[in-house]
């Protein structure tokens, strides 16, 4: 047991951090129901009855393409989720389970691409966006979140795999499953908690990006959310209940896939396999 | 017909050879069991059948048919894993179907041949369970299921009984050994256990550094086994060795100087190097006579009716000896040990057997 004292102390420690790290979520909440002066006047009071207004989330929803930016960045961040997740888990499979020439060179290659940023080569990477004609359009955005996630989901996916017994995937062979069969019946299922941590690494950076929005897809409707936002801060002036109301919707949908795969992130699916 | 025929197989990782131009032959329906030491290549020689390990030479068939080159799944073999390899995301039934399923086997048909399966196993209460709320036994019984219900030609068993506790273990055998009769199936079998090969086997394959030392049946091996290697590795507490020299005809002198009266195989000359081997079960202790050794009783073993003397020699070798009763004698004191002439084996300088 520990002592009460020192119980005390951990858990003063941890509400503390937790009241720091929500303290700006809650004040962009709270601010966005009150009306525009009250936000001026006491940013860090609860909106009363006299003060709320729901302005902000009438601008928001009301222009058109503050929606279809939600949209964008919906399929961005799931295209990038999926895509990441998929190559990651066959590259990741394929590096682990054959032996082939430049097996060790390859991973040692994936390994670099963890270490080098991947906004050090924006120009070229616009070049080349331009150069394929896919400038303003989520297809670019998804082609370099994917690149860029891919390194670190293969290195932490491989850990996985390597897990699984050897049997397990000799059994499969066994039982007449072919090599495809085998990494989307045995090893996708047995490393889902493992994609789980993948996903939402992958998502939260994907969903807040404001870099390559900026430079891949400025302009033609295919702006993400975050992109979007920048429409109401202006240079003179800045409709902050907007703004405000925006970031609040922001949050929800990437809560929601929060949710969703931290409930895959199960221990121990694989025990009950071999002794 | 599901006979298996190896012909001059060879497998080496890198410079190593694991497998050495192994010939062997099982018979349509007879229980062949695979034994040796760890590191031995009898568990390299089962995988090669069943495909998951690459072979350089030599030929392998199944049912007459040439499966070298043929992935695992097209050799029609099951093989059940040491592990038991179970799928753990799915229930019993799906683990037992999931093959079948991949086979396009018609619906009913794998319901009918799952559910069967569950009826000789005793699984049919366990069917929507997960591999991780069963026991060591009944996975192991879902893991023979699963190779039941492919109908193979041929099961491959990878000590099957090496991670089941020691009640358990004798239970399985003979669940195995009765699995065999009814289903009249070829089956070949590796363990390092010999009680398990000795029980289980039409015919026992000793190997030994990736060689076959002796192939036969369980009782010709123990009566009859064709070298040092065979002799040592079958029975339990192993055969006693006791290196000797023909001093004259008809006489052998052991090492600490004792001489033994025996009739020799003709070939054994006068100065002769010879190795005599007798199980722990042919010898008696408190014997004269002119084929008995004198040593001093070290410990004595009560296993309850049965016993284990080990008895130092002058020149400081230990042999054991099968005790029976109260042997009337303790730790410390000297004693005779008999050996039985109708049990003696002989062995050359080599280790090859002399009849």
């Amino acid at each position: 047991m520990r002592k009460p004292a020192s119980a005390i102390a951990v858990h003063g420690v941890l509400i503390l951090y937790t009241l720091l790290a929500l303290f700006p979520i809650i004040l962009v909440i709270m601010n966005s129901f009150k009306a525009r002066k009250a936000i001026f006047g006491s940013p860090l009071s609860f909106p009363t009855p006299s003060t709320f207004s729901l302005v902000g989330y009438d601008k928001v929803f009301g222009d058109s393409s503050i929606v279809s930016y939600y949209m964008n960045s919906i399929a961005v961040t799931g295209g990038t989720i999926f895509f990441t997740l998929l190559f990651g888990a066959m590259a990741a499979w394929a590096l682990t389970e054959y032996k082939f020439r430049w097996n060790t060179l390859l991973t040692l290659f994936l390994a670099v691409g963890i270490m080098v940023p991947i906004r050090l080569g924006s120009v070229a990477i616009i070049q080349l966006i331009v150069q394929l004609n896919l400038i303003n359009t989520l297809t670019a955005l998804i082609l370099v979140y994917v690149a860029q996630n891919l390194p670190l989901s293969i290195f932490i996916l491989s850990e996985f795999i390597a897990q699984i017994p050897k049997d397990l995937r000799e059994a499969a062979r066994c039982d007449g499953l072919s090599e495809y069969n085998i990494f989307f019946f045995i090893v996708m299922p047995l490393i889902r908690p493992a994609m789980a941590t993948v996903a939402v690494f992958t998502m939260i950076p994907v969903w807040n990006d404001l870099w390559f929005p900026l430079l891949l897809a400025p302009t033609g409707g295919k702006q993400t959310i975050t992109l979007g936002i920048q429409q109401f801060l202006g240079q003179y002036i800045t409709d902050w209940n907007a703004v405000l109301a925006a970031l609040s919707t922001a949050i929800i949908p990437v809560l929601i896939l929060y949710v969703i795969f931290s409930r895959q992130l199960i221990r121990g699916l694989t025990s009950g396999a071999v002794k | 017909m599901s006979e298996v025929r190896i012909e001059k197989l060879r497998k080496s990782y890198g410079p190593v050879e694991v497998l050495k131009d192994i010939d062997l032959k099982v018979e349509d329906g007879s229980f062949v069991v695979l034994v040796g030491p760890s590191g031995c290549g009898k568990s390299t020689l089962l995988r090669a059948i069943a495909g998951l390990e690459p072979v350089e030479s030599g030929t392998m068939t199944i049912g007459g048919k040439t499966v070298n080159d043929l992935p695992p799944a097209s050799r029609e073999i099951a093989m059940v894993f040491q592990s038991y390899a179970l799928y753990p995301h799915m229930d019993v039934y799906s683990n037992m179907a999931f093959g079948l399923k991949f086979a396009k086997t018609p619906k009913a048909e794998i319901d009918a041949r799952v559910n069967e399966a569950a009826r000789i196993l005793q699984l049919e209460a366990l069917l929507k369970r997960r591999p991780r709320e069963l026991s060591g036994g009944q996975r192991q019984r879902v893991a023979i299921g699963r190779a039941i219900v492919r109908k193979p030609q041929v099961f491959l068993f990878d000590e099957p009984l090496s991670n089941l506790d020691a009640a358990l273990r004798i239970n399985t055998r003979v669940e195995i050994a009765k699995l065999h009769k009814m289903l009249k199936a070829t089956i070949v079998y590796v363990t390092h256990d010999q009680v398990e090969a000795m029980t289980l086997a039409d015919k026992i394959v000793v190997m030994n550094k990736g060689r076959i030392e002796q192939t036969g049946k369980p009782l010709d091996l123990y009566y009859k086994p064709a070298n040092l290697f065979v002799a040592g590795f079958i029975g339990s507490p192993a055969m006693n060795f006791l290196p000797a020299t023909m001093k004259k005809e008809g006489v052998l002198s052991l090492a600490d100087g004792q001489e033994l009266k025996i009739r020799l195989p003709a070939s054994v000359r006068k100065g002769h190097a010879v190795t005599l081997g007798s199980r722990p079960e042919h010898m008696t202790l408190g014997a004269r006579g002119a084929l008995s050794i004198a040593g001093t009783i070290d410990i004595i073993e009560r296993l309850g009716e049965t016993g284990f003397a080990h008895v130092r020699l002058a020149a400081g070798q230990t042999i054991i000896a099968e005790v029976r009763g109260d042997p009337g004698t303790r730790v410390g004191d000297a004693t005779r040990i008999g050996l039985d002439a109708k049990y003696l084996h002989i062995f050359d300088a080599e280790g090859q057997r002399l009849d």
